[in-house]
């Protein structure tokens, strides 16, 4: 199970790394989204693949069952999905407010803070 | 207690703290509780601008005060600890604090007090109403949990929960240069703390366990070298991302020049410095044989970050600009010490970084002092600043000097230190480099003191008509920063015994793994 | 998205959104559910129903502002934890009481009312940038 997760996980980050390559922000939010499922899944593969029991303490008892998952990655995992989900909500209100008031999607064109044609400081007087 | 009340209490205390708490280790906790309730509160009042500062300036000012308390307990018994709801380490969340990290919290508190105070006249009513004191104060409450956890994934947390508060600080008024700078910053920071959930992952498949305590002690154990490499390269990447290290500084530049002042000064203080902090921790206190492979490189990324940063900051125009690169120039310097790894090349670099964070907020606050007197961040249209207010003539002098490395401020003697370091070391190149990186600095700081103060105002310049008076909120908060710079800069023996220590402490983490683990480590 | 369908119908399922949100709020103890999961069923009620009724219509509804809701929400998060200081115990240690109504035993706990402050901060953050977005689209 891990070599399988192993390959989905570097499908994602392919995706992810080629779509951040672009200049378009939008798709740049999309692998943004993209990475860190494949983060989450590295996360889950980290913490060995078992039977699916669920790490879940019965109503009756004090511990887990045997076979039981591991809980730590999940819970790792729950905490990277809820800051990952309010990152991506946040970049995408930032974008969309970019796009709005820069007129421009493309990050080659977002020379506001840095213009290209600043000039050198004074060597005199 | 209701799901464990049917073990024995001889069972639960091999899983729970059951003895009372002491009541000095509710400092470890307190200082970000403190800040994430005031945060709360002032969310709530974000609509009544003028009593936004009465509640935030004593919450900044409580948080000095604790972080004091913390580091003088520490000082005197040793790291402390306390775990989160009583489960024990490995198991439980731990926070754990040393020296380093008492010292990094304490100053990070002074330079948020003193943005605070500069930014009562400087940060306008509508810019509050958007949240510049609520952000402000949660953005504390992350970076002194960066400072005090033990826990790698709670780091994790912490610089989280410092970004989305620092995202809410960058754009307080919503102008199109915030946008464009915010964008860039926003996602590149994005991708660093990716980076660092990424070799969180590795490192938890490699050593089961998150503890930074445990993770110290098992890496010693661990024969194999390969995965402690991919372990220290991909955390060196992550955290050189956060502390603008070359070649990954490039969003800085495009960004910190575009907030408010306080906000630029408070960023370049602190936030830098949590990476640098980080990089200490995981580099050579978690995985020390990682660092000694990648110790060549490190010596590269320092010296280039350097000259790249000092040699940006010449070409700039624009005031802020300039500091943004000077920012940078200085995280290079403290990845020297790293890059070294002895105890004092150690010691130097936490001296280095508590200095920076006091003088790089002080250099922004000084800027915006520049901008208030003459009505323009560009080294070509300002002048005559010594004729309006010679005062921050002095103010200027005494954080360039610091800046600069030049006694008898502040700056001086951690480059001493390190500069003394890498000859001990047979590192006569990058010792030659930080000297080269002041002598630079010191020129550039010198054109801007004579541009912006000794050059007479220019005729039909913006600032001709504005008046020659200062808030004396935001000279109080700059003359603070100076008497800091100033008195460790004449009286560094304190400071330097507690760096000291510090590097001790994190160089042989005994103490810092006993505190966690009073019975030893659990084994594996 | 102006339908008549629509419009009718999100009144009923807003409220039923709101109800089985806070459902899945208190069982969340010992089953799946909790305060996180809860408070994105909530914001996305709010969400329909800005979207069916307007903005406008929400906000007046909601009466306190969705950020003022966060915050009340982390203040609930941060006292749980503080309870402890009395106790002796570390920070955000789980304290129960269990008092009784009306002859039927309710368990309150610390880690109810953190639950409670993570469904309020939920809420209130994704509800102000969901009504953020949609009130954009008005224009």
């Amino acid at each position: 199970m891990e070599a399988v997760f192993a390959v989905v996980v570097g499908i994602f980050f392919a995706f992810a790394i080629y779509l951040m390559l672009s200049k378009h922000t939008i798709r740049i939010l999309l692998g943004v989204a993209i990475m860190g499922n494949a983060v989450n899944l590295l996360l889950f593969a980290s913490g060995r693949i078992t039977k699916e029991v669920p790490p879940i303490i019965p109503p009756a008892g004090d511990i887990l069952g045997a076979g039981a998952a591991n809980p730590l990655p999940q819970a790792l995992i729950l905490t990277a999905i809820v800051i990952s989900f309010s990152f991506f909500a946040f970049l995408l209100v930032l974008a969309y407010r970019a796009y709005q008031d820069l007129n421009t999607d493309n990050t080659d064109e977002m020379r506001l803070a840095e213009p290209e044609d600043q000039p050198l400081p004074p060597l005199g007087y | 207690m209701a799901a464990a009340t049917s073990l024995p209490e001889a069972e639960l205390a091999k899983a729970l703290v059951m003895e009372p708490v002491e009541p000095s280790h509710w400092l470890i906790i307190l200082p970000i509780a403190w800040c994430i309730m005031f945060g709360a509160v002032l969310i709530a009042l974000r609509k009544s601008t003028d009593r936004q500062p009465l509640i935030a300036l004593p919450g900044l000012g409580g948080l000095v005060l604790m972080t004091g308390l913390l580091l003088k307990v520490v000082v005197d018994n040793g790291p402390i600890t306390m775990t989160m709801g009583r489960w024990l380490p490995p198991f439980g969340i731990a926070f754990t604090v040393d020296i380093m990290g008492a010292l990094f919290a304490f100053a990070g508190a002074i330079a948020a007090l003193a943005a605070g105070i500069y930014a009562l006249k400087e940060v306008d009513s509508s810019s509050r109403r958007y949240g510049f004191y609520p952000f402000l104060l949660l953005m504390m409450a992350g970076v002194t949990g960066a400072f005090l956890t033990g826990d790698i994934f709670n780091l994790y947390v912490w610089f989280e929960v410092l970004l989305i508060a620092s995202f809410g600080l960058l754009i307080l008024g919503s102008e199109h240069e915030q946008i464009d700078g915010a964008m860039k910053y926003a996602i590149l920071n994005l991708m660093g703390t990716t980076l660092f959930l990424i070799a969180t992952g590795y490192l938890y498949s490699i050593f089961g366990t998150l503890n930074m305590a445990d993770i110290a002690v098992r890496s010693k154990e661990m024969t194999d070298a390969a995965p402690l490499m991919t372990l220290a390269s991909l955390y060196l990447l992550a955290f050189a991302m956060k502390a603008a290290a070359f070649p990954v500084n490039f969003w800085l530049p495009a960004s910190y020049h575009t907030p408010r002042v306080a906000v630029a000064g408070v960023f370049a203080g602190l936030l830098t410095k949590v990476g640098v902090y980080a990089l200490i921790r995981t580099l050579i206190m978690l995985l020390p044989a990682g660092h000694r492979e990648l110790g060549f490189v490190l010596e590269l990324v320092a010296a280039s970050t350097m000259i790249v940063g000092v040699l940006g900051a010449l070409a700039q125009n624009d005031a802020r600009r300039m500091f943004g690169y000077l920012v940078i120039s200085g995280i290079g310097v403290m990845l020297a010490g790293i890059a070294l790894g002895t105890q004092d090349a150690l010691s130097g670099a936490v001296f280095y970084a508590l200095h920076s964070m006091i003088a790089m907020l002080a250099i922004y606050l000084l800027g915006g002092v520049a901008n208030k007197l003459s009505g323009t961040h560009e080294l070509s249209w300002m002048g005559g600043l010594y004729g309006k207010s010679p005062l921050s003539a002095v103010f200027a002098l005494a954080i360039f000097f610091s800046i600069a490395g030049l006694p008898p401020f502040s700056g001086f003697w951690p480059k001493v230190m390190l500069v003394k370091a890498s000859f001990e070391s047979q590192d006569w190149w990058l010792a030659g480099t930080i000297l080269l990186t002041g002598f630079l600095t010191t020129i550039t700081l010198g054109r801007f003191f004579a541009l912006a103060w000794w050059r007479p105002g220019l005729a039909g310049q913006a600032g001709e008509t504005l008046p020659a008076k200062m808030d004396t909120s935001a000279m109080i908060a700059v003359a603070a920063l100076v008497v800091v710079i100033t008195g460790f800069g004449v009286l560094p023996n304190g400071l330097m015994a507690l760096t000291d220590k510090a590097a001790e402490g994190v160089l042989n983490p005994a103490a810092y793994i006993q505190s966690v683990f009073p019975e030893g480590a659990p084994e594996q | 998205m102006n339908t008549l369908i629509f419009r009718t119908m999100a009144p009923y399922l807003t409220a039923l959104m709101v109800l089985f949100s806070v459902f899945v709020l208190l069982r969340g103890h010992n089953m799946p559910g909790g305060g996180f999961i809860g408070g994105l069923i909530a914001a996305s009620a709010f969400a329909i129903q800005g979207i069916a009724g307007g903005v406008a219509a929400v906000r007046r509804a909601l009466w306190f502002h969705p950020m003022a809701i966060s915050a009340a929400g982390l203040f609930f998060a941060g006292f749980a934890g503080l309870m402890s200081i009395p106790f002796e115990v570390p920070f955000m240690t789980a304290l129960w009481v269990f008092p009784k109504f009306f002859g039927t035993e309710v368990a309150l706990s610390t880690p109810l009312l953190f639950d409670i402050g993570v469904y309020l901060v939920v809420t209130g953050s994704i509800t102000s940038i969901a009504l953020a977005l949609e009130e954009r689209e008005d224009l």
